[in-house]
């Protein structure tokens, strides 16, 4: 029989195939801190069909806004979003990584203007979704270094 | 219409500014008079020195009938005081009807653009874009050789980290033009660079040796290496050393061979070869005029 390591959750969200290692990085984005009031449950290296490896996150009566997702697109193109309501998947998607990425991560480019003390917010066009190739609308920086500089 | 990066121009838009700058020639050199701009105001920001492309834009504005206000470092305006570039740019952009910025950090060009209701023109923004010189190269070689396709341009120096390097290469594989890039190793263009040259259907030839492949040069483009990239004197002294160009080396090179400089040059080319019909570097500084006066022309409505 196949054992649980963690129990279903009964309203809120899992995002399931995030890429292994990023679930740190993912409960960043989320904003999971001290005053969060419902249990966030998260699983790492957790065997995957797909992938081989992945991480789990489920956090309780709680759905995630597009700016988050779009957050965890980025860092995890991969990732599954699985709405439950009542115990039962409401929804279920895809992360989708946007075409244009504004004011969710920094440009990686030290001498970019976006990283001064100016009222923007940096700025991407995405070149490429395989591997993820961002590139900087302020100084034409080009950058696979999602992860270091997401916000 | 701002002029911020070449790549917001295509082929066509760049000639259509080559042959209006070879119409401004005549006003350039004083020979002509213009009223072209006359009662416009051009906004001169620099926030780092610069010669050659102030006094350009200066004279370029000056000699269509314009005015000039600004400043040629930051010091003692409200940007020594902490004020933002966009609050600058916003107060500038009331005072006149083009604004013309250097600045040291990449991307300043396009977030003075974001907030100006005015043309902004990019003089410069750090390791970033230079349009106006990438433009001003290109219509030297024209002016020289008749036509950009099918030259052969040897571009030798700082290629990793000179700022005129990347966007000029662009615009010559745009233009259909061969590129030889030497430069030592350390130095050389950057992989991601020469994947877009690449993309655009062309090979570009690599080598550390100037000796090598200056004999089928068309055009011999120097740029300087710059001393602070160095943690090591000497290794600088031998890298500068190696490239410099002088009379020797230009024993067996094509007679119509042009050997081009963005400028200040730090003993890149011996003075010696000044006087040599190859020389073609203080005419490449000239050409800024005219190409900067058709800039000016175009984004004030003054030319079409």
């Amino acid at each position: 029989m196949k054992e649980f390591k963690v129990t279903p959750i009964r309203n809120g969200t899992v995002i399931d195939h995030i890429t292994v290692g990023m679930a740190l990085k993912v409960l960043k984005i989320v904003g999971v801190k001290d005053d969060v009031n419902s249990t966030v449950s998260v699983l790492m290296h957790v065997p995957s069909k797909k992938a081989g490896w992945k991480d789990i996150v489920k956090i309780e009566d709680r759905e995630l806004d597009p700016k988050e997702l779009d957050r965890i697109a980025l860092i995890s193109p991969n990732a599954t979003i699985n709405i439950i309501r009542d115990y039962n998947v409401a929804e279920k998607f895809v992360v989708e990584v946007p075409n244009v990425i504004k004011g969710i991560m920094k440009c990686a480019n030290p001498g970019c203007i976006t990283n001064k003390d100016e009222p923007v917010e940096p700025e991407f066009v995405v070149e490429s979704k395989k591997p993820i190739t961002l590139r900087c609308v302020y100084c034409d920086r080009v950058t696979t270094a999602i992860a270091e500089n997401i916000q | 219409m701002d002029v911020v990066s070449i790549r917001d121009f295509s082929r066509e838009q760049i000639e259509h500014v080559l042959k209006l700058a070879e119409k401004m020639v005549p006003i350039a050199r004083g020979e002509e008079r213009s009223v072209l701009l006359e009662g416009h105001v051009l906004g001169s920001l620099f926030y780092e020195p610069s010669t050659r492309t102030r006094l350009s834009f200066d004279a370029a504005m000056t000699r269509l009938g314009g005015r000039v206000l600004g400043f040629d470092q930051p010091t003692g305006a409200s940007v020594a005081k902490g004020e933002t570039l966009a609050d600058t740019i916003r107060m500038v952009d009331s005072y006149c009807d083009v604004i013309v910025l250097r600045h040291p950090q990449e991307g300043a060009a396009r977030l003075a653009a974001h907030f100006a209701n005015r043309p902004v023109i990019n003089a410069g923004d750090g390791a970033g874009q230079h349009p106006t010189q990438t433009m001003l190269d290109l219509f030297t070689i024209r002016k020289e050789k008749k036509k950009i396709e099918g030259n052969n341009v040897v571009i030798v120096g700082d290629l990793k980290y000179g700022r005129t390097v990347h966007s000029l290469s662009e615009a010559l594989a745009l233009f259909g033009a061969e590129l030889t890039f030497v430069a030592p190793p350390t130095l050389q263009i950057p992989k991601e660079h020469l994947k877009q040259i690449e993309s655009m259907g062309h090979k570009p030839k690599i080598s550390s040796s100037l000796d090598e492949v200056i004999k089928d040069a068309d055009v011999l483009y120097v740029t300087r290496i710059q001393k602070e990239r160095f943690p090591d004197p000497a290794e600088y002294q031998k890298v500068a050393g190696m490239y410099r160009i002088d009379m020797n080396l230009l024993k067996d090179v094509k007679k119509d061979l042009i050997i081009m400089h963005p400028l200040p040059r730090v003993g890149e080319i011996d003075p010696e070869v000044d006087a040599t019909t190859h020389a073609k570097y203080f005419d490449q500084a000239f050409n800024g005029v005219p190409v900067r006066m058709a800039l000016l022309g175009l984004v004030l409505g003054g030319l079409k």
